[in-house]
């Protein structure tokens, strides 16, 4: 965390719960940054959030109002808050188990209705917090715990169903695109409407450490070898696409 | 803040409406304007009022994608500021139970109403039952307390949505409204009264929202956007929302105080109306829409000059133990009638020490006056 965004944070909070090496600490730094940027008073900001790790990112570090709610329903309760309230800016924050895997049905029901939320979504590929399951997100053949021979389902890929749901502004980046992240992030941030951010975050502790990244670094290393722009991935074979993650802006529909 | 005086929302004058469409008021007349629910027989014309009403109003209504999303949803707009309510039936009552729990640990008032069918699972939608009494009390994991009434006629289903209101905010609890089928589509006139009493959630600027130190136990209530940087969590948490998921200490203390600001004003919440009981050697003691059949019973065996009482619970839980302890030592037999497998009768059997014969009847139907009367000769 960058010293300079730490009014942002809760005048208790002296240290973050996320393991070594977890992307979860780029994301929160990068949100604080664009708020920063975009001088939002934290006042008028509701950061909700489910269970799960990435839903400790706001809760309770972030000096705002703040709510931590049931695993899988951030966004149910984020609709209630920004229907009544619609002055509030409501952001949601949570992790792809949480928000897609037993949210899924909330995701893809607000994106429709185009309930005007930030939802932010932070996808370590796996259930972090209690101790590697395979997720909705976990690629096809990844080692989780209970996936021991390699995971046989193929995983969502998020921002093709959310803009079938009919998100206004969908966008995939990596937290090793930290400046293309950032710009992204402030424009799930004033957009209106419903808007949806999938952050690809490293899990070292629990998704890494089983799929042949043995140290933090060699993570970021590979995310950063597997991520290729949306320009880039039109000039290359379904072969060639095979392990690549595409990443840019799916849908920028400004209203 | 507090108790106020105020202005009917409808004119002052009688209505004939459903129980449905009366509570539907009462719920407009204690200042809920917000309402998420999700399609279910026998309770949809709830929404299907709210959804006009509250156009004129100014209410926030939405129909969600469930009823889980349904009662988070309620939950979200409380702490955004809103009076709310969902009304279902026991399938969505069950989906509800989660957020239920969540809902009692981070004290958030709100209004569910069941109008209760025939269960277990999908059982009879269009039929009656009263199956949901104890799912009511223990549906969510863990120790709480939530507050939940029986109205046994259209007038209360109006009068009782208010209080189930107050009463929420009063104790920042969730509040039930265990109607049955029958109750819902029965059809009444009742009266509105010019003024109603509301209460309206006390606040304190800087104030813990999760702790109250005093004999009360309700802690003052803020919402988000009033610069309190509220922190609200389902997780164990200290007085100012601050996660504490490995303290002893904290979790015992929250968790004694949310069952005792209940438990120690049970005698302000409960309410029990008694027929007759004074000289009573008999007595019947019946809840929501079976407490009319057992009046019409009593009516019928005081008219034979026979010694036997009602008493009728209009509030289920908190359960009224201490005028059913003295009941039960004044009484020689007491006789429960239930829409269900003996919910309410297992309970009673806790605090009356005489003999209780139970009534059960399961079978979609409401229990005919004539059945409590020949019930009732049996022993007589």
């Amino acid at each position: 965390m960058s010293r300079d965004l730490e009014k942002y944070l809760r005048p208790e909070i002296t240290s973050t719960p996320f393991c070594p090496g977890c992307g979860h600490g780029i994301v929160m730094n990068l949100i604080l940054r664009a708020i920063d940027e975009l001088k939002l008073d934290m006042d008028e900001i509701l950061f909700v959030s489910g269970i799960g790790c990435a839903a400790w990112i706001p809760s309770p570090h972030f000096n705002a109002d703040t709510l931590h709610t049931l695993h899988g329903r951030a966004i149910a309760f984020a609709t209630g808050a920004k229907l009544y309230n619609p002055k509030l800016n409501v952001v949601v924050i949570s992790g792809d188990g949480d928000l897609v895997s037993i949210g899924g049905n909330h995701l893809i029901h607000a994106a429709r209705r185009d309930i005007d939320l930030s939802v932010i979504c932070a996808n370590n590929m796996i259930y972090g917090m209690t101790g590697g399951q395979v997720a909705s997100t976990s690629p096809l053949g990844s080692l989780t715990s209970t996936t021991i021979d390699g995971n046989i389902h193929r995983p969502f890929d998020l921002c093709k169903l959310l803009l079938a749901a009919g998100a206004r502004y969908v966008a995939r980046y990596s937290v090793t695109q930290p400046l293309s992240l950032l710009k992204a992030i402030r424009k799930s941030l004033t957009m209106k409407g419903f808007t949806f951010l999938e952050v690809l975050s490293p899990c070292p502790t629990q998704f890494g450490r089983r799929n042949s990244n043995d140290t933090p670094a060699d993570m970021m290393k590979s995310l950063m070898e597997d991520c290729i722009s949306i320009e880039d991935s039109e000039n290359l074979t379904k072969e060639e696409l095979e392990g690549k993650i595409v990443t840019g802006e799916f849908s920028d529909e400004r209203s | 803040m507090g108790y106020k005086e105020i202005k009917s929302v409808l004119s002052p004058g009688t209505y004939y409406f459903s129980g449905n469409e009366a509570l539907t008021e009462g719920a407009i007349a204690a200042g809920c304007r917000y309402y998420a629910g999700y399609p279910i027989t026998p309770s949809s014309e709830i929404m299907e009022r709210i959804s006009c009403r509250f156009k004129e109003v100014q209410g926030v209504f939405i129909q969600m994608e469930d009823e889980i999303a349904s009662i988070c949803s309620v939950i979200g707009a409380v702490w955004a500021g809103a009076k709310a309510m969902t009304a279902t039936s026991g399938p969505g009552f069950s989906l509800m139970q989660e957020g239920i729990g969540y809902a009692a640990f981070t004290e958030t008032p709100l209004v569910i109403v069941d109008i209760q069918r025939a269960g277990p699972g999908t059982g009879q939608a269009t039929r009656v039952g009263s199956g949901d009494l104890m799912q009511a009390k223990w549906g969510s994991h863990g120790d709480y307390q939530v507050i939940a009434l029986s109205p046994w006629s259209v007038q209360e289903m109006y009068d009782k949505t208010i209080d189930a209101f107050n009463l929420a905010e009063r104790y920042r609890v969730p509040v039930f409204i265990m109607g049955e089928e029958a109750i819902g589509h029965l059809r009444e006139n009742i009266s509105v009264k010019e003024k109603a009493m509301i209460f309206n959630r006390i606040k304190k600027r800087g104030g813990s929202p999760f702790d109250a130190k005093d004999e009360d136990g309700v802690p003052p209530m803020p919402s988000f956007g009033e610069g309190e940087k509220l922190l609200v969590t389902g997780s164990t948490h200290d007085g100012f929302g601050i996660r504490k998921t490995d303290d002893p200490l904290v979790h015992s203390r929250l968790v004694k105080r949310i069952n005792n600001k209940i438990l120690n004003n049970r005698e302000e919440i409960i309410e029990t109306e008694s027929y007759y009981i004074d000289d009573a050697e008999i007595i019947i003691i019946s809840y929501g829409f079976t407490a009319r059949a057992s009046l019409f019973a009593v009516n019928h065996f005081r008219e034979e000059g026979k010694k036997v009482g009602l008493l009728r619970l209009k509030t289920i839980w908190p359960f009224a133990d201490k005028v059913i302890n003295e009941i039960g030592s004044s009484a020689k037999k007491i006789f429960i009638p239930e829409m269900n497998m003996g919910q309410i009768s297992g309970e009673i059997r806790k605090y009356a020490a005489c003999e209780i014969i139970s009534y059960n009847q399961t079978d979609g139907e409401v229990i005919h006056p004539d059945k409590i009367i020949s019930e009732v000769k049996r022993f007589l």
